[in-house]
């Protein structure tokens, strides 16, 4: 199985880090450190990626033309 | 403004010279005929409801959504968005989808690939319950999908267009009006006085409200979907700021899915551009296949989601406060008058208006002046 087949890869991280993991999560929803490393992680990188907004000025002419003919803008 | 799902806005509408030359060789692809609700499927792919799917999905996300609720690449996802073909649709031909017998996109089969639909249905639904409404319609499939991006040539002719709004609509409208925070509401209900309390209960919170209602097949004994657009201009009309409020449809065949279909829900709405969505109790549910707050609980899996559920555990009018109330603000559990969909509908057939404590005289009265309420 190639890198890119597999579904999960190890990453290493500190082992007290590890067990303040584990103490952590002890009585939540938790299974596992990985759990909650994955859960972390997923938090941080969705709110570092970039806010992009791309419509042309043509396309954003179009659109508030429509909008205008509906009544949702004046 | 709140990212597209996945980070990019979607658009499968073809360009001009790109329509002309695929309806020019469209007669010569294998063709396959879908009905409204794929219609609408497509519709969405291609304007980016359902962004970041650029087409139906391969074997490779299916299998995915239906183990760990997530696409191949880890963005969520719940809901397969599946297109199911006969034994003659090949991978790597193109292939054109056609609706009323136009031709509506032209899809590059990417892949062809097959799913135990038992496995599909506990997977999505937590059953394989045939009386289950969504697990009847994937019954219904033959198991064998073709996954691949879309080209739309020509849209769904969508049902009340004058309240039709695309995502890139929508987002412009919502910059217009200067709205940074929006919470959606979905609905495929005429409005009671509950269902308002928890919209202004939101909006107190946010810039704007999305009055979402979902226009697609629904049960039998629902109500029909013009008489939900009119109960609610009725509504706006009289009760709401008209600067915060936007009334717009969207296009989706409900599956009932419980929790599963609320994180797709919420999905679309962010793509709409909705920072907020409101999750009631037993949100998309049917029967007792799901707890009443299994919808709330599952957006805990998703901190990546971005858009944020408003959750509402339960509502009702309490004749003592003299206002509609929520278990977390009245101390009085004697003599609540609950509002319920359920209880309006039999009221509704017994002839009877529902009382101002329960509905909107106004609204009542849209409805009292229609003959065809309910869906056949």
């Amino acid at each position: 199985m190639t890198e890119e087949e597999k579904k999960y890869t190890t990453i290493s991280i500190p082992t007290p880090l590890a067990n303040k993991v584990k103490e952590r999560i002890k009585g939540t929803g938790f299974s596992s450190v990985s759990a909650y490393t994955t859960y972390v992680l997923r938090q941080i990188i969705s709110t570092d990626e970039p806010k992009e907004e791309a419509f042309s000025k043509e396309d954003e002419e179009r659109i508030k033309e429509r909008l205008r003919s509906l009544g949702y803008l004046d | 403004m709140i990212r597209p799902h996945g980070g990019r806005l979607i658009d499968r509408t073809a360009s001009d010279r790109e329509r002309e030359a695929l309806l020019g060789s469209a007669d010569e692809m294998t063709s396959l005929d879908v009905h409204s609700g794929k219609a609408s499927e497509i519709q969405n792919i291609a304007t980016g409801v359902y962004s970041p799917l650029e087409g139906f999905f391969s074997g490779g996300d299916l299998e995915s959504v239906l183990d760990r609720m997530r696409l191949e690449d880890d963005t969520p996802w719940t809901i397969p968005i599946v297109l199911d073909v006969p034994k003659s649709v090949k991978a790597g031909e193109d292939i054109v989808l056609r609706h009323d017998g136009k031709p509506m996109a032209v899809m590059n089969v990417e892949d062809v690939h097959t799913s135990d639909l038992g496995r599909y249905s506990r997977a999505v639904f937590g059953t394989d319950d045939p009386q289950h409404p969504g697990v009847a319609k994937v019954k219904e499939m033959t198991g064998r999908f073709a996954g691949g991006r879309i080209t739309l040539l020509n849209e769904y002719d969508v049902p009340f267009p004058e309240f039709y709004l695309r995502p890139s609509e929508t987002r412009v409208l919502f910059r217009e009006k200067g709205w940074e925070t929006v919470v959606a509401f979905q609905t495929r209900n005429p409005p009671h006085v509950g269902h308002e309390y928890v919209q202004k209960a939101a909006l107190t919170f946010t810039d704007g409200l999305l009055i979402n209602p979902v226009i697609g097949k629904k049960k039998s004994g629902d109500f029909q979907d013009g008489i939900i657009l009119k109960t609610y201009q009725k509504l706006v009309e009289h009760y709401y700021p008209k600067d915060r409020v936007v009334l717009s449809t969207l296009l989706i065949d409900m599956w009932y899915g419980g929790p599963k279909e609320a994180i797709l829900h919420a999905i679309m709405r962010k793509n709409l551009g909705c920072t907020h969505i409101i999750i009631g109790r037993d949100h998309a549910g049917v029967g007792k296949y799901y707890g009443p707050f299994d919808a709330h609980e599952i957006f805990k899996q998703f901190p990546d989601l971005e858009i944020e559920p408003f959750t509402f555990r339960s509502f009702a009018y309490c004749p003592r406060c003299g206002s509609p109330v929520n278990d977390k603000i009245c101390p009085h559990d004697k003599d609540l008058i609950n509002y319920s969909g359920t209880m309006v509908r039999a009221l509704v057939n017994e002839g009877k208006l529902p009382s101002r404590e329960m509905m909107r005289p106004e609204v009542a009265e849209v409805i009292a002046a229609e003959k065809d309420v309910f869906v056949e």
